[in-house]
């Protein structure tokens, strides 16, 4: 039964004003600008544009402001805002041979062609906290950073990939490209996800899904849910640039570039009836400088390719209902939080069933102990 | 948008402008177009708009396309009084930008204009972007690890 009720409009409008306040913070200390958010919390802005799944650096950075700092609520902003966008069409694929790297790392070969270039990364650094930057602008804590060194000659961004070599020789899984004739991949911003699930919806999935929980079950894959003994072919961050063909065109067209993180994971596959063992391809894909999230996303589309290689379905990170409708943190976020909301009605029934359900079983406790205190009473008077 | 081959590395003159435009801040489409003789009024085919492209991946890096996520986009065509189109397609929400670049290139079709905005906007414009680029990657460059074995001694 559903009850209309209105009220709270006053508390609404003031709960909104206490939390704008509270966004501002101290009016002591310098408001943010969306420059300042985009230029230094930048991994934030790229992870909301990777799960909010709309790579616009000043959107993100709006979205980050406006929620305080919660990325998922941020992220949830800006999937609101998507929908009151016309979309003009798709990009080809984008072309990450041909990415301007600035960051390229193997787990698998030392000296590999272009070398092991680390780019920037916290890798390798001590994770204390650094009190320099807590220092005032003035006193050099915002101040100028050192700048990067420059090396004589730029890096040769042309690398081949990783996996690329082991498919010379036959040892990797191939990874055919389409049929000409295959139809375009599915969007799961346009059709309802069905199972079993075609790869390409599961790495869109993925691509817009929670990091946190990608990243849980990719750690739950490596400590033997559903293991398959992965190494890191390749890591590479970096610009690419981006390609549509307007139809009033007709030929592809340039529009910019976006920095995205690409992750080849390379898993141990011991073979079947059909297939030798040879290596098989984990594939990560993310908006942004989202290094653990590609790496996250890797082994967790490879789990999910179980069923295609006979593999026994044996951890959570296999089920791809499980993992594909409960990736998004905005769906999650949005049933979770909901439980918050007046449920006075459908609360108010189930006071009334336990009531009753309590009533009914007071009443036959009290039965049965007066039976027990009779029996335990015949019990004394008879060993006396 | 219909699918198409992946675009070769030649490009024809016009795609290489368009990319350039797509990238160029908009105070040099400005002051290139201020720094234009004869203007020709335009009309708009379309006027600007902010959208969004679906972006492509493909899975593995080479196999199937997959659908990444969506990115914004400012689309914006014009037309000369003698009917060339000039379109323009760029990331981002910048719809003055994106008139500009259509107009320029409507402009940059007519053989009488197009080696001054070659010259004046395009080539400076491009220049800029491989300086920039190249400085990224002489970032990268200084962070190639150079390996050296260590001696075991005894």
């Amino acid at each position: 039964m559903y009850v209309a009720v209105k009220g709270g409009e006053t508390a609404i409008a003031n709960a909104h004003a206490f939390q704008a306040e509270q966004r501002r913070g101290d009016a002591a200390q310098a408001p943010l600008t969306l420059g300042q958010i985009e230029q230094q919390l930048g991994l934030a802005v790229d992870r909301v544009m990777g799960e909010g799944a709309l790579y616009d650096r000043g959107l993100a950075a709006l979205a980050i402001k406006q929620a305080r700092g919660d990325l998922v609520e941020a992220a949830f902003l800006v999937r609101a805002y998507r929908t009151t966008l016309p979309r003009f069409g798709y990009s080809l694929p984008v072309d990450t041979a041909r990415m301007t790297v600035l960051r390229r790392v193997s787990a698998t070969y030392k000296d590999l062609p272009g070398g092991q270039v680390l780019g920037p990364t916290f890798d390798y650094s001590h994770r204390m906290l650094d009190f320099a930057l807590a220092a005032d602008a003035g006193e050099g804590g915002g101040g100028e950073a050192p700048g990067a060194p420059l090396a004589e000659a730029p890096l040769d961004p042309a690398m081949p990939h990783v996996t690329a070599l082991l498919d010379s020789e036959g040892l990797i899984q191939p990874e055919p490209p389409a049929e000409p004739d295959a139809p375009p991949p599915g969007d799961i911003t346009r059709d309802p996800l069905l199972f079993p699930a075609p790869r390409d919806l599961r790495l869109q999935s993925l691509a817009r899904g929670d990091e946190g929980f990608l990243l849980a079950l990719g750690y739950s894959v490596q400590r033997g849910y559903g293991g398959s003994h992965p190494f890191v072919g390749e890591i590479r961050q970096g610009p690419v640039a981006v390609e549509i063909v307007p139809e009033e065109l007709g030929f592809a067209i340039d529009i910019g570039d976006i920095d995205l993180t690409e992750c080849e994971m390379v898993n141990q596959f011991k073979g079947s009836r059909l297939r030798p063992p040879q290596f098989t391809r984990g594939y990560g894909l993310v908006f942004g400088w989202s290094e653990r999230k590609a790496m996250a996303m890797s082994l967790v589309d490879r789990a999910l390719r179980a069923g295609e290689l006979g593999e026994e379905r044996r951890g959570p990170a296999q089920d791809e209902e499980f993992v594909l409708y409960h990736a998004d943190n905005v769906e999650g976020a949005g049933f979770v939080t909901h439980l918050k909301l007046p449920h006075y009605v459908d609360f108010q029934s189930e006071l009334e069933l336990i009531r009753r359900l309590r009533a009914e079983a007071e009443a036959r406790l009290a039965r049965a102990s007066a039976e027990e205190r009779a029996a335990a009473d015949a019990f004394a008077t008879a060993a006396v | 948008m219909p699918e198409a081959p992946l675009p070769s590395p030649e490009r024809s003159e016009r795609q290489r402008w368009m990319a350039v435009l797509a990238r160029a801040p908009e105070a040099s489409l400005a002051a290139a177009l201020a720094a234009e003789p004869d203007l020709p009024a335009f009309t708009h085919l379309r006027r600007p708009e902010i959208g969004m492209a679906m972006t492509r991946g493909r899975a593995g890096g080479t196999g199937i396309p997959f659908n990444l996520g969506e990115m914004t986009v400012t689309r914006c065509a014009v037309q000369l009084p003698d009917g060339t189109q000039g379109h323009a397609y760029l990331a981002g929400r910048a719809p003055r930008r994106a008139e500009l670049a259509a107009l320029l290139d409507a402009l940059l079709q007519a053989p009488s204009r197009r080696p001054r905005l070659m010259a004046a906007l395009v080539e400076p414009e491009a220049a800029r972007l491989a300086e920039a680029r190249t400085l990224s990657l002489r970032k990268a460059a200084a962070t190639r690890v150079d390996f050296f074995a260590m001696v075991r001694m005894g």
